[in-house]
């Protein structure tokens, strides 16, 4: 499976309630976005496990600073 | 080998026992109110049970044990092995608590009584070794008790902890019977993930010290000193949306069964976002699925039995009733077990 840095921005961003489609970008800093939370980021696993068949831990989000961080961890996986 | 299914043997009975005391998480004055709601709608954990200091998991076994054992008019000689299933059991292993409860519950001294010392995936555990003990004609009935009181695990500071958990514990009788029905088991344990949910200090890896018990903030709004647990919310969540679906599909494959055989699938009580997300994987109905997070929390060993008790007594005791039971977490570690009831015991929820 190939995923675009694109397609995941866009799949990313439907995880927030409060975010504008294309305000964010691969350089954003996750914890910077207002609505971040622990909650968020299982959404964020739900998402990746249904969207890209692929298991985010604990450590995959801790350790990330921006969106492309994250994208980076699942491309590594996939 | 996983798989396996065991004959002759059949669930007759199940009772669950709470503390009286209820803790609502609304009422939580520790952390932001918006954020409490938030985690309650999403957990789906609304209130849950608390034991008073000097009560513990083994007291509310044993009410539910020997209320159900006098209901069913069951020989008390006939119990000839007892395990206990808890993470919080009265002493630090040395003794285990089962046979402070054979004691307790006047069982004959014939009878073997040991811990397992498991939590979420437990109670299918439990299940699965006294049903294999009961393999053996010997063995005429089999008690099992199991739960834990995570209040004293707990710190009220660590709020990925502190609003999702409840005290319960419960007791089953399964008795050796001749029948075509049979149980079935998945079972499995991935170690590898043995830091997502654990008790860092007081075992013999890293034992007990001065440090302790000094309470540490290792982020905002979550303080607990080592002898406390820690919860990975992000790894367990992980966890559980890939193993629980693979191990109820491995079983199904196994016993050439599928969701039309079952009617109801009841699972360890995690959380609600994550046990809603395993049963759209597993295209289960709304309906075979129920839950008893909103009142009781996530609450371990229990969690399985408290929700057939608290909500498919009626459904229970009055027919066949074919079972899918599924719980997976700390360990990690995982277990499903299909079974067949036939008017089961179910007691009314105890309250000590």
């Amino acid at each position: 499976m190939k995923l675009e840095i694109t397609t995941f921005i866009q799949d990313f961003e439907q995880l927030f309630d409060e975010v504008e489609q294309g305000t964010i970008t691969q350089d954003t800093v996750i914890r910077d976005l207002d609505e971040w939370s622990s909650l968020i980021a299982l959404t964020l696993i739900a998402m990746a496990d249904e969207n890209y068949e692929i298991k985010l831990t604990g450590d995959d989000i801790r350790t990330s600073i921006t969106v492309n961080d994250v994208y980076q961890k699942i491309i590594g996986k996939l | 080998m996983a798989n396996f299914s065991i004959q002759n043997v059949q669930l007759s009975g199940v009772s669950v026992c709470v503390p009286k005391k209820k803790v609502k998480n609304k009422d939580n004055k520790l952390f932001n109110s918006d954020e409490v709601t938030k985690f309650s709608q999403s957990t789906g954990v609304y209130e849950f049970r608390v034991a008073e200091k000097e009560v513990t998991t083994a007291d509310l076994g044993f009410e539910a044990a020997n209320s159900l054992l006098d209901e069913m008019n069951i020989d008390r000689n006939e119990i000839d092995i007892l395990l206990f299933v808890s993470q919080t059991p009265d002493y630090l292993n040395v003794p285990n608590t089962a046979p402070i409860l054979q004691d307790r519950l006047k069982l004959s001294k014939q009878c073997i009584a040991f811990d397992i010392p498991l939590g979420c995936s437990g109670f299918v555990y439990g299940l699965s070794v006294i049903a294999s003990f009961m393999q053996n004609p010997a063995f005429r009935k089999g008690l099992l008790i199991f739960g834990d009181t995570p209040s004293k695990t707990v710190n009220k500071k660590d709020k990925s902890t502190s609003l999702l958990f409840g005290d319960a514990a419960g007791a089953v009788i399964l008795e050796s019977k001749e029948s075509n029905q049979k149980m079935i088991f998945n079972l499995g344990t991935d170690g590898s993930g043995y830091k997502a949910i654990i008790i860092p200090e007081g075992g013999y890896r890293n034992p007990f010290n001065d440090n302790s018990l000094i309470e540490n903030e290792i982020e905002k709004d979550i303080v607990r000193n080592k002898c406390e647990i820690v919860l990975d919310g992000m790894d367990v969540f992980s966890f559980g949306i890939s193993q629980a679906p693979k191990t109820i599909k491995e079983l199904y494959e196994f016993a050439i069964l599928s969701n039309e055989e079952v009617d109801f699938a009841v699972f360890h009580q995690a959380n609600m976002m994550m046990n809603e997300m395993i049963r759209k994987k597993l295209k289960l109905e709304k309906e075979k699925v129920p839950y008893s997070l909103e009142k009781f929390g996530n609450t371990s060993s229990a969690s399985i039995p408290i929700t057939m008790v608290t909500q498919l007594k009626t459904q229970l005791e009055k027919d066949k009733m074919r079972l899918l039971l599924c719980g997976f977490g700390v360990g990690l570690s995982w277990g499903t077990c299909y079974l067949e009831t036939e008017n089961l015991k179910v007691m009314d929820l105890i309250e000590l």
